[in-house]
């Protein structure tokens, strides 16, 4: 193997290494800890001065209790579960919402459609802590929006959507509905018009070639979006945390919660460790479906 | 002030400090120092202050216990104090700097000794009560004029707070502080940590949580104040602050607090120096200037909380010194109780009982 291949295959494998491979093993480690007032908050540590004595010593006190503990308490399974639903609902909403986009935008006259791709990926400009802190202006019950419901004589009373799961859905679709446009786009544009126009010519009318060719062929960038969409929303923790109330449960806020609130390394640690070997099995579909797709490219 | 749970930072503008200036950084509770001797502090001493705030206990104890917090002062309660130094959080004071220490006042320094020694390693800043806050007009209108507004029962009696859901309770997101009340409810031993006690503190808790429009340990003090919630279980000087809000505001709220005649916990926020503080000089510095009996006394003028210097109190408005919700006469006194900490496998048992509360599984 000559050198220039070991140097280009060795880069992304010691970046993988250093920055997920390391920090894992530190979490999984923590996670097999147990919790301690001490600094840091966990024990026991690794301490290389024991020698190898040490590291026995040290490998001794490891086990699976807290991994345990998460099957015993219900908050976890609720809360995984609740993320599950969450997730797959504000991806459906997303999806809904970015084909219509993104079909316009396929279908717009050529020299608009740079200017309707800015558009879309305009708000990035902004921090997203600040766009979704703006979201509580627009959603509180002094809000914007109760204002001018209120003001056009719609509703009576201001209606609560802060601190509901309702409020969490919006939050989630607006920031993530660039994800969900931007690969269904690129399929749709590449669509070759040709074949709608052979399929009217063969006796289809326009709403049935939509739904026998243009979805068809869409689907690559639709299952892509579907998952950049649901994999993050899955651990969400910003949105749920200042748009959602007390109900709304989701994985990400508990594991803030045992780390912060509860001082509980460790078992913030196994819920980590969970919540990726949840987050895999997505993952690796998304990979499969990106391979298959450049297959067929090719 | 709008507060949020983000850990929020008040940036001090640097108008004495020149740029070669050292820097003091403190953490300390929201809303719970005149502002004013912060800018004071900067002119008599020419360091640059940092002043952050927290509004929860184990916020701080998890930055304490990560070790390596930047912070050259901290200011824990009592009981985490207690086990941070214990888990060798903080570096004992060095009094030959702190010549104002003189000033303190015996009596809150042999109930601070119980959680620290000696007093070797803090110096008590404030102290106080927790208890009940209510907008009495809105509270009267929903249970009658006699709504027994000094006692648990207004918040641990679902047929109260189910009435008063409509109008908005807050508690205080902090399960040392919550749970010590549920205990005292249910007639048990507001210390107890065993398992079957916090077992019954839990259906206490759980049994009103339906009607707690939020746990948060800051926002009750501006929602108080502006009318949006009627009752906030929280800390005594937090509630005198949201009263003089409203008063001064003029919107026709009127807030009161009271210790719960059941008894009420009486808690001692501390001033320590971590061990890893950047700046211990200046961290002393810094506490000797909160030792002066004027400046102790323009805090708790400010924030309606008793200190624990004895000096100070001659200079202290009488709205302060002359209000047994801040300085307590024998009588309340007698009703106040204090806790001790909570162990590593009790404290388990404590978070998860919390956490089963605010979400309700």
């Amino acid at each position: 193997m000559n050198l220039r291949r070991l140097i280009v295959i060795g880069i992304p494998f010691t970046w993988l290494l250093l920055f997920f491979l390391v920090p894992f093993a530190i979490v999984i480690k923590i996670s097999l800890s147990d919790p301690a007032i001490a600094i840091p908050p966990y024990s026991p540590t690794l301490e290389l001065s024991g020698g190898w004595a040490g590291l026995k010593a040290f490998f001794s006190q490891l086990d699976f209790e807290n991994f345990t503990f998460l099957t015993l308490d219900p908050l976890y399974y609720t809360a995984y579960l609740s993320s599950l639903k969450i997730a797959t609902i504000s991806t459906l909403l997303t999806l809904g919402v970015a084909f219509p986009m993104a079909y316009g935008m396929a279908r717009a006259p050529e020299e608009w459609r740079a200017t309707l791709m800015m558009l879309v990926i305009l708000p990035f400009w902004t921090s997203f802590l600040i766009r979704v802190y703006s979201w509580m202006g627009i959603l509180g019950k002094e809000g914007f929006l109760n204002m001018i419901l209120l003001w056009l004589g719609i509703i009576d009373e201001p209606l609560t959507i802060l601190n509901t799961n309702t409020a969490v859905y919006i939050g989630i679709v607006y920031t993530y509905l660039p994800f969900m446009i931007l690969p269904i786009y690129s399929t749709l544009e590449k669509l070759d018009l040709s074949l709608i126009e052979a399929a009217e010519d063969l006796g289809c009318t326009r709403t049935s070639a939509f739904w026998l060719v243009t979805v068809p062929l869409s689907v690559p960038g639709v299952v892509a979006g579907c998952f950049l969409v649901f994999i993050p929303a899955l651990g969400e923790f910003v949105i749920p945390s200042l748009l959602g109330g007390s109900d709304t449960l989701m994985i990400g806020k508990v594991l803030w919660e045992e780390f912060f609130s509860n001082r509980d390394w460790p078992v913030a640690s196994a819920v980590a460790v969970i919540l990726l070997a949840i987050l895999i099995i997505p993952i690796i579909l998304f990979q499969r479906n990106q391979q298959k797709q450049l297959e067929g490219d090719q | 002030m709008t507060k949020t749970w983000l850990p929020m930072t008040a940036a001090i503008a640097l108008v004495a400090g020149s740029a070669m200036a050292e820097e003091v950084r403190v953490y300390n509770w929201s809303d719970y120092i005149d502002e004013a001797l912060l800018e004071k502090f900067e002119a008599e001493t020419g360091y640059d202050l940092i002043y952050d705030v927290f509004d929860s206990n184990e916020v701080l104890e998890t930055k304490m216990l990560a070790g390596g917090s930047g912070y050259d002062v901290v200011v824990p309660t009592g009981t985490f104090l207690q086990r941070q130094i214990v888990a060798g959080a903080f570096q004992p004071l060095d009094m030959s700097k702190l010549p104002n220490a003189g000033n303190l006042w015996d009596v809150i320094k042999d109930r601070t000794a119980q959680y620290d020694p000696g007093n070797a390693y803090s110096i008590n800043y404030m102290w106080g009560t927790t208890g009940i806050g209510v907008n009495t007009g809105k509270v009267a209108e929903l249970l009658g004029d006699d709504a027994p507004i000094n006692s648990l029962d207004l918040v641990f009696n679902p047929a109260n707070m189910e009435k008063l859901a409509e109008c908005g309770v807050h508690f205080l997101d902090a399960p040392t502080e919550m749970v010590p009340a549920a205990l005292a409810y249910a007639g048990l031993d507001p210390d107890a940590k065993d398992a079957d006690s916090l077992a019954k503190a839990e259906e206490v808790l759980m049994a009103v949580r339906p009607y707690i429009q939020k746990f948060h340990s800051s926002e009750y003090i501006n929602a108080l104040a502006n009318g949006e919630i009627c009752v906030a279980f929280g800390w005594s000087g937090d509630i005198l602050q949201a009263r003089d809000r409203a008063a001064e505001a003029e919107n026709g709220v009127e807030v009161a607090y009271n210790a719960p005649t059941e008894g009420a916990l009486m808690w001692f926020d501390q001033m320590a120096i971590p061990a890893d503080a950047p700046n211990p000089e200046g961290a002393h510095a810094f506490l000797n200037f909160i030792m002066d009996a004027q400046n102790m006394a323009d805090a708790s003028n400010y924030v309606y909380y008793a200190n624990g210097n004895k000096a100070s109190q001659e200079l202290l408005i009488e709205d302060v010194i002359g209000d047994t919700a801040i300085y307590p006469d024998e009588a309340t006194l007698e009703n106040l109780y204090t806790v001790t900490p909570f162990g590593p496998a009790e404290q388990r048992l404590l978070t998860r009982l919390w956490t089963r509360v605010k979400s309700g599984v």
